[in-house]
């Protein structure tokens, strides 16, 4: 049951886990962010769930044609400003009027107006920091190791080049048949990905 | 999209959307990615070795400054009594301004949807992140006694004393510190998706393994992607209202204080227009020459600077309304000390840096009222230098001619800068410079992914207008740019 929720939460992060083969998955390419994208929506609609698409830049509607909802990272930057907001009033308040309180021309120890700039500032301040690191904690990233970057055609992924990763770790993957069926779709190239294996000089 | 923006139907005329293209020269995904990497594998031309080592000769100017000033005091400076701020605030707020102008256009226009802003927003955002640098030498090298500048943060200690909340300096070492941090960790998220085209292009191992590091495993996935576009979107909305605080923080540092000729509420839009003017200004004149020696005119093309010139005006006129307010309201507040702080600064002592700030930064930017003057690279580079000058002048003004005179004329002086005031201004763009040469060299200069992302190439949609859903025509253009 949890090593279930762990393997969902890695799919979650385009992270799969190899079968006993070795085989890591199929990765096919695609001419053009058209044909991902469509080709992304035929693997939804036959039922894959462990798949992902590469592409050098965000594509228009993948998300949709994948099935994915809106991203939470926005409920980790309400976090993150929230406390910040919070520790940058608690921190004025007892250092200036609990701790060392010092008399200025008359002025209260603490009043919220002149608190208000590094309240504010504290508030961004904790939501980017929090926005960031949440981000590459949503996406398994730093991940120094990824079999995909066994496959050479795969360094142009970066470039200009559109793919689709089946994983083998999918309930539906079948090395034959989805073969035939990534290239029903119009894939140029569909190579099977190996993980753990040496990597041949590059 | 060129045919489509050439047939002038009402249908292609009511889209708003259908602008002149971003991209010019009919470049290839393959092509920008080729174009922007390559500067930073080639082998180093000998001239970024000349202008390196003159940047180096400036820090090291910056570095000797420096240490003759901690070895004698701020005694070495051309303070005086009235004038007990001179050229440390002054540079310290240029360098702020010009940090601003990389923060509008990689947040504030990001927001705006205007998609030019990806062929000049990662430079620009170097520009922020190295001038914010250069700022922060000042106020950390103008308290007198630098061993105890970490008293301005909040750290426990044996004295048990805490930073004083209420002052406006404080609240400047809290909103320049954060503008700084989110500014390096924005730039940094915008370029991880291109270090890792740098990545899987590297030849060496040594290469490999430094971008491999920094782009942190990067693989494009969309999974990645949909957490990557939000958290971007988020920044840009954290840094819009920062950017504009930081500025307005800045400007308490005058404002809040009683001085004649600080104490206006009118500073902080003043200021943050300032800002952007002199960031702008000094985005143009970077870019003119990146842009030649980098050969990517057709990635930052005249169209770009056309834009970031038309918003130079803009701001231009709006801080020369802003200078023409601060005086009406001085004669309208019927204070004699307002009247005459501000009739000082016109035909006083300092009128030549009065008048050398209104002429910058009033007058020379209305020549870009004219179509012809604001594509004209050479006359543009030359109003943008015109600019940083004055912008400079107008915090030399501000500064200076509000204190020189104080309520007891027998407390009167004339400030004037030593050696050392005007070489450590020098050697702070040694510093910028030696930061801006190495992003130069080793960092994509262009947002490669981002450029491609606004590319009409890159819309999925862009491939099924034959009805047909594969339009060959598209198809083969596309299929080009991948041969190698």
């Amino acid at each position: 049951m949890l090593n279930q929720l762990a393997t969902e939460v890695k799919a979650s992060m385009s992270i799969y886990d190899a079968q006993e083969d070795e085989v890591y998955g199929l990765l096919a390419e695609f001419a053009h962010p058209g044909e991902l994208l469509h080709a992304a929506a035929a693997v939804r609609e036959a039922g894959y769930k462990h798949y992902d698409t590469h592409s050098p830049f965000p594509i228009h509607g993948m998300d949709k044609a994948m099935g994915l909802g809106n991203s939470i990272i926005g409920w980790i930057t309400l976090v993150g400003g929230i406390t910040g907001l919070s520790l940058a009033t608690l921190m004025q308040w007892w250092m200036g009027a609990q701790s060392y309180p010092i008399g200025i021309s008359g002025k209260p120890f603490f009043s919220i107006e002149p608190s208000i700039p590094i309240m504010f500032e504290l508030t961004v301040l904790l939501a980017a920091l929090l926005t960031v690191g949440g981000m590459f904690a949503l996406n398994g990233l730093p991940r120094p190791y990824n079999p995909l970057f066994f496959s050479k055609n795969f360094l142009r992924v970066t470039d200009d080049a559109f793919f689709l990763h089946i994983a083998a770790s999918d309930r539906r993957f079948d090395m034959s048949s989805t073969e035939a069926f990534l290239k029903g779709l119009g894939a140029s190239h569909v190579e099977t990905i190996h993980d753990r294996e040496e990597e041949d000089g590059v | 999209m060129n045919t489509a923006s050439k047939d002038k139907t009402l249908a292609s005329l009511a889209d708003f959307h259908d602008e002149a293209p971003l991209v010019t020269g009919n470049l290839k995904f393959h092509d920008i990615t080729e174009l922007v990497s390559s500067h930073t594998e080639k082998k180093t031309p000998l001239a970024w070795y000349g202008a390196f080592s003159l940047a180096l000769v400036g820090l090291m100017l910056l570095l000797i400054m420096i240490a003759y000033l901690f070895w004698n005091g701020t005694g070495v400076w051309g303070l005086n009594n009235p004038v007990g701020w001179g050229y440390a605030i002054v540079n310290f707020v240029f360098w702020v301004g010009i940090g601003h102008a990389g923060t509008l256009i990689s947040a504030i226009l990001f927001l705006f949807r205007q998609q030019w802003r990806t062929a000049i927003n990662r430079s620009a955002e170097a520009m922020t992140i190295f001038a914010v640098i250069c700022a922060l030498v000042f106020p950390t090298i103008h308290v007198g006694r630098v061993w105890a500048i970490y008293w301005t943060l909040p750290l426990p200690n044996q004295m048990g004393m805490w930073p004083q909340f209420k002052s406006p300096l404080l609240w400047d070492v809290f909103a320049v510190s954060t503008y700084f941090t989110v500014s390096l960790v924005f730039w940094y998220v915008g370029l991880v998706p291109d270090i890792a085209t740098l990545r899987d292009r590297a030849t060496t191992k040594l290469r490999r393994m430094v971008t491999g590091v920094l782009a942190m495993g990067w693989t494009g996935a969309n999974r990645h992607w949909r957490n990557y576009e939000k958290a971007y979107l988020l920044l840009a909305a954290l840094a819009t209202p920062l950017v504009l605080s930081v500025h307005s923080v800045v400007s308490f540092d005058f404002a809040v204080s009683v001085v004649p000729g600080w104490h206006t509420t009118i500073f902080p839009p003043y200021f943050v227009a300032g800002a952007i003017f002199s960031g702008f200004a000094m985005v143009v004149t970077l870019l003119v020459i990146a842009r030649k020696i980098y050969g990517v005119e057709n990635i930052i093309t005249v169209d770009h600077l056309e834009k970031m010139n038309i918003v130079i005006l803009l701001t231009g006129t709006m801080v020369g309304f802003a200078y023409i307010t601060e005086f009406f309201v001085a004669w309208y507040s019927g204070v004699q000390y307002e009247q005459y702080a501000f009739t000082n600064r016109m035909f006083g002592p300092y009128a030549w840096a009065y008048w050398t700030m209104m002429s910058c930064n009033l007058f020379f930017p209305q020549f870009f009222w004219f179509k012809k003057l604001r594509r004209n690279i050479t006359f543009m580079f030359i109003i943008s230098i015109f600019v940083n000058i004055g912008m400079w002048f107008e915090r030399f003004v501000i500064t200076v001619t509000s204190l020189h005179r104080d309520y007891l004329p027998s407390s009167w002086d004339y400030y004037t800068p030593t050696f050392v005031d005007v070489l450590t201004f020098v050697g702070t763009f040694g510093l910028f410079f030696t930061f801006f040469l190495l992003f130069l060299r080793f960092l994509p200069i262009v947002a490669v992914s981002e450029v491609k992302g606004v590319m009409p190439e890159a819309d999925p949609h862009f491939y099924d207008h034959e009805g047909d859903g594969h339009d060959a025509a598209h198809a083969v253009n596309v299929n080009a740019g991948q041969k190698q």
